[in-house]
């Protein structure tokens, strides 16, 4: 069976990885998102902190034997604390100036800990093995189904939609965006606000690094991957605009699917094709597909 | 700072300039000159227009790349070559600044950044990078048909006119009424649309001469170096240019000149000494100015300079 002209199995094997890469931008979007709202802060070093998650789950795996399942629960946390030590530390001293200064603080944080970890372990990637739970694929009779990427899709679907859920409909996330609107209000309610925005760069730098313990038995192990995944999030940070935490899991998925779309059909635009999208996007909607114009 | 002691600063500056090549490496003295000259276009932009642009490594890496194929490939004269790369990364600048002054703040960062990122993989692609490899072996040729620019201490003179004159220009375009629109921008852009301005005009004009007068520094990079590979067109040299600015003050104009001596010196002394540590001390620094040294040296020197004379 052909579609345009391209055999069914191909196809649906590209849209799969499409929806891979789209999980990653959802969860990563996700994280920048719920970061960006509460502390008004672009997190450069949030690819650096995906990038520090993969290595984590290596170096659990390689030096104390911790297993995948262990590393996807243990290593979320670390990066959380990471992150929660880099707010109490430096962020927090910069939410009176200009947001810029986030970022270019950030940035310096990724390069010194993409500088640490590449002097220590090289630029070649380090294999990671997928548990043996989910090796091996279904067979769906029109092509095979890997279950790692099953997995990954399924599990950051459900980490998505749990963070969406908490924030729009508990009492935890009443406060959380009641915080984001007018924090000195929320404080003035007996809220503690400070302790909540700490918790929230722990908790969206801690997304990152479950993406990363996701992404080590896929892609390799390298202290590169993260800075370029990171510029292409920021294209799905564009299109999609931070205002909304669905917004921004929906726009990581299609574009993840758009991707591998490109992939079969005109191979070399597959790596610019998101960048494009977001120049479109510029042009019609400046304020993004889910922003909303100030 | 009062006019006369400013003109003796820059006599003074550029004596020691003219001077340069008797003691130091003139190659090492180009390199400085071309990022400080890159600094200053970048600095034109967030110091003065407070325009975050993350994306200039396109600028540099483009103008590289052109300068370098139309000398090596189609044998254009020099000066030719130099105005190739230059406008090919104004034309560029056009492209990116007509979409990037879309959004505001940090989004416009993001979108230079993302923009950036898309050369780069193209660069990657396209024929004529030379891929991983980059373009070697670009000819200096001749200037003027007359002066033979492969001896390195004419191609010094023609580099340090190249980046004076760009000084030159700058310094008179944020002097000018034009400039004080563009401050007035950065100050309060809401109240220069009030006023009747049409501020994506001044946005996207300070972003086209500043993308030009990046080029400008890449194409004469170039011609220095010999080559043009893709390490101009990296995040990491877009990167590398908002630590100089903000390191030698950004907003001031001798800022990004200072900056880029300090980095480039680090780099190239470090290099050999400590490897990929390198990219952690640049990271470093980056942390330390933002939370303790936001004036940077220059903004700090003007500092100390105005309180001593308040004294």
């Amino acid at each position: 069976m052909e579609i345009f002209g391209v055999p069914l199995p191909a196809l649906m094997g590209q849209l799969m990885l499409g929806l891979v890469s789209g999980s990653f931008y959802a969860i990563l979007s996700l994280g920048l998102a719920v970061i960006f709202g509460m502390l008004n802060i672009i997190n450069f070093a949030h690819g650096a902190l995906y990038m520090m998650g993969a290595f984590f789950a290596w170096m659990a795996l390689t030096y104390l034997g911790i297993g995948y399942w262990w590393s996807l629960v243990l290593v979320p946390a670390v990066v959380g604390v990471v992150g929660i030590v880099i707010e109490r530390t430096m962020l927090q001293w910069l939410y009176k100036l200009d947001h810029l200064y986030g970022l270019l603080l950030t940035f310096g944080l990724a390069l010194i800990i993409e500088g640490l970890f590449r002097s220590e372990y090289g630029v070649s990637g380090l294999p990671y093995t997928i548990p043996d739970e989910l090796t091996g694929a279904l067979d769906l009779g029109f092509m095979f189904l890997p279950k790692y990427r099953l997995w990954v899709i399924a599990i950051s679907l459900f980490v998505c939609f749990a963070t969406w859920f908490v924030i729009e409909k508990t009492q935890l996330g009443a406060y959380l965006r009641a915080a984001t609107e007018n924090p000195k209000l929320t404080q003035a309610f007996g809220i503690n606000v400070p302790l909540m925005v700490m918790l929230t760069y722990g908790f969206g730098v801690a997304l990152a690094g479950f993406a990363g313990v996701l992404a080590a038995p896929i892609f390799q192990v390298s202290p590169l991957m993260g800075s370029n995944l990171i510029i292409a999030v920021f294209a799905v940070v564009v299109i999609g605009g931070m205002g909304s935490i669905l917004g921004s899991i929906v726009t990581g998925l299609g574009l993840g699917i758009i991707e591998g779309l490109t992939k079969v059909f005109y191979a070399e635009a597959s790596s610019t094709v998101v960048f494009i999208i977001m120049a479109i996007v510029l042009l019609i909607r400046p304020a993004g597909l889910f922003g909303k114009e100030k | 700072m009062n006019g006369r002691l400013s003109l003796i600063g820059y006599a003074a500056l550029l004596a020691a300039l003219l001077a340069a090549p008797l003691f130091l490496y003139p190659v090492l003295v180009m390199k400085v000159l071309c990022f400080a000259l890159f600094a200053c276009a970048f600095n034109l932009l967030l110091g003065y227009t407070g325009l975050l642009s993350f994306g200039h490594a396109a600028f540099l890496g483009t103008a590289a790349y052109v300068t370098g194929h139309v000398l090596k490939e189609w044998g254009w004269p020099t000066e030719l070559g130099l105005l190739a790369g230059t406008l090919a990364a104004a034309a560029l600048g056009w492209l990116f600044g007509a979409l990037a002054i879309r959004r505001q703040g940090i989004y416009f960062a993001m979108v230079t950044l993302a923009l950036a990122q898309m050369v780069y993989f193209l660069f990657i692609q396209a024929p004529f990078t030379g891929g991983e490899d980059g373009l070697q072996g670009v000819p200096r040729g001749h200037l003027f048909g007359v002066v033979d620019l492969a001896d390195d201490i004419n191609l010094y003179y023609l580099v340090l006119a190249i980046c004076v004159g760009a000084f030159w220009l700058i310094h008179r375009t944020i002097n000018s009424p034009f400039g004080q629109i563009l401050k007035a921008i950065r100050e309060n852009e809401a109240r220069v649309v009030s006023l009747g301005y049409d501020v994506a005009k001044y946005k996207l004009l300070a972003f086209v001469l500043s993308a030009a007068l990046a080029g400008l520094a890449g194409a004469t990079k170039t011609l220095v170096f010999k080559f043009a590979t893709l390490t101009d067109a990296h995040w990491h040299a877009s990167g590398e240019v908002v630590l100089m600015t903000l390191l030698g003050g950004m907003g001031t104009i001798f800022g990004p000149v200072v900056g880029a001596s300090v980095i480039v010196t680090l780099q190239n002394e470090l290099a050999d000494k400590v490897g990929s540590l390198v990219t952690v001390i640049m990271g470093a620094i980056f942390v330390i100015c933002v939370l303790a040294f936001r004036r940077g040296i220059v903004g700090e020197a003007i500092a100390l300079y105005r309180r001593m004379v308040w004294r």
